[in-house]
């Protein structure tokens, strides 16, 4: 059994790994709420931009803009969102996961990661990477979206890459996050089928068709890539919430198991000090 | 038409928030096809954003420096999805003034290490700035 000096000890390591926790938790609660805030005020914008792609591609027909029918490489571009930082329970390694077992070629991917844990995965696991966006997240801002969809789409222009694909954690609520993997380039008519009698008034394209889509599709892209890190930030926050809290009441239990065995031990101590006192006296009269 | 409600809604949207909402009686602004100015019953059309001022006309005169986005026009209903759009009292005139001048120089000079795509965007942008402030 171990003395109560050791269980002493390690109940004072746990209190102080408690605390750490406890404060992560708090932390990242207050940015869930923010970041949580901030995915729900970008919906709109998003709602509204694939409601417009919609109607242009249904008006469209069968335009062959490189944008929709793709080009010849082989290439896959793929944008992965993680965190900077560990600690959020499944967080990282479930996006990581999943774009692994995606069943695209290993040998074909070029790695837009933005994201420190999901780069190192990467380049533990022999992915070729491409330039490393890891700061954007700490500050999720349109104009680093934009810039980065223009480095993409340029190549995707020159057909260098033949296809972009995006892996992020979706928002689904606090306690529920799904990582969500989907091909933003050449851009798939069927996710785009318009659902029943929606439509409206029929829309006038001015530039028409073909060209708006050339001007559109980037903005829609770069909406995604900005959606996406929000609500990976988001998600981000919402996991290590959960993680913390789970950790917390860990550790609770924990001391409360080391307190009862402290208890133990000191009371079996005061027992055997007693009978070893009661014996003595016995020896001596 | 009937004289009691000649104003449409107007939403203006960015990725961030909602710049905008509410009734106008006119919005103007530019387009890759010309500059446009919008009442109630306009035909439904799609436009693509240039980066210019917007002016939106209803109880009062409002304007603003759109960069760049589009816009969807309804008949009763105008929605302008905006990337970047900027209320006069957000833009710093100093700073625009500057970005103008280096992008002029930039422009002059016309180094061959200079993007001029991008000197010129940025030289666009600077002068709807400026000339919303003026």
């Amino acid at each position: 059994m171990a003395s109560m000096r050791d269980i002493k000890r390690r109940k004072g390591s746990i209190q102080s790994t408690q605390q750490i926790t406890k404060a992560m938790k708090l932390v990242s609660t207050v940015k869930l709420q923010r970041s949580k805030q901030r995915a729900l005020n970008s919906k709109a914008y998003f709602n509204y931009m694939f409601k417009t792609i919609q109607s242009m591609l249904a008006k469209s027909g069968t335009i062959s803009h490189p944008f929709v029918a793709g080009n010849e490489s082989e290439r896959k571009a793929v944008i992965v969102i993680t965190g900077n930082r560990g600690l959020a329970g499944g967080y990282n390694s479930n996006v990581i996961k999943m774009v692994m077992r995606s069943g695209l070629n290993k040998e074909d991917l070029l790695m837009y990661t933005i994201g420190k844990k999901g780069r190192e995965a990467f380049n533990r696991h022999g992915y070729q990477l491409a330039e490393d966006y890891s700061p954007m997240i700490e500050a999720p801002d349109y104009v680093d979206a934009m810039r980065l969809c223009s480095v993409l789409l340029n190549k995707y222009k020159a057909g260098e890459i033949g296809e972009i694909w995006f892996a992020f954690t979706a928002f689904k609520n606090t306690v529920s996050h799904e990582p969500t993997m989907m091909k933003l380039l050449p851009v798939d008519r069927d996710e785009f089928k318009p659902d029943g009698e929606e439509d409206e008034a029929p829309m006038n394209f001015e530039p028409a068709e073909d060209e708006a889509l050339e001007l559109i599709i980037p903005k829609y892209v770069a909406s995604i890539i900005y959606g996406g890190m929000i609500e990976a930030v988001a998600s981000e926050n919402g996991a290590r919430m959960q993680a913390m809290d789970s950790a917390t009441s860990n550790a609770e239990e924990m001391i409360g198991k080391l307190t009862l065995q402290y208890n133990r031990a000191r009371q079996g101590s005061i027992t055997q000090e007693l009978t070893e006192i009661i014996a003595g006296a016995q020896a001596i009269s | 038409m009937s004289e009691d409600n000649r104003n449409f809604e107007l939403k203006i949207i960015t990725p961030d928030r909602t710049f905008f909402e509410g009734e106008a009686f006119m919005v103007e602004f530019n387009t890759t096809e010309g500059q446009i100015g919008i009442y109630k019953n306009h035909i439904p059309m799609t436009v693509i954003v240039k980066p210019g001022v917007l002016t939106i006309t209803g109880e009062e005169v409002r304007k603003a420096a759109l960069h760049s986005g589009f816009v969807e026009i309804l008949q009763d209903r105008v929605t302008i999805l905006a990337e970047v759009i900027e209320w006069p009292d957000e833009i710093d005139l100093d700073r625009a003034e500057n970005a103008k001048e280096r992008a002029e120089k930039l422009i002059s000079e016309h180094a061959a290490t200079t993007d001029m795509a991008r000197a010129e965007a940025s030289l666009k942008r600077a002068m709807t700035r400026i000339s919303v402030l003026k």
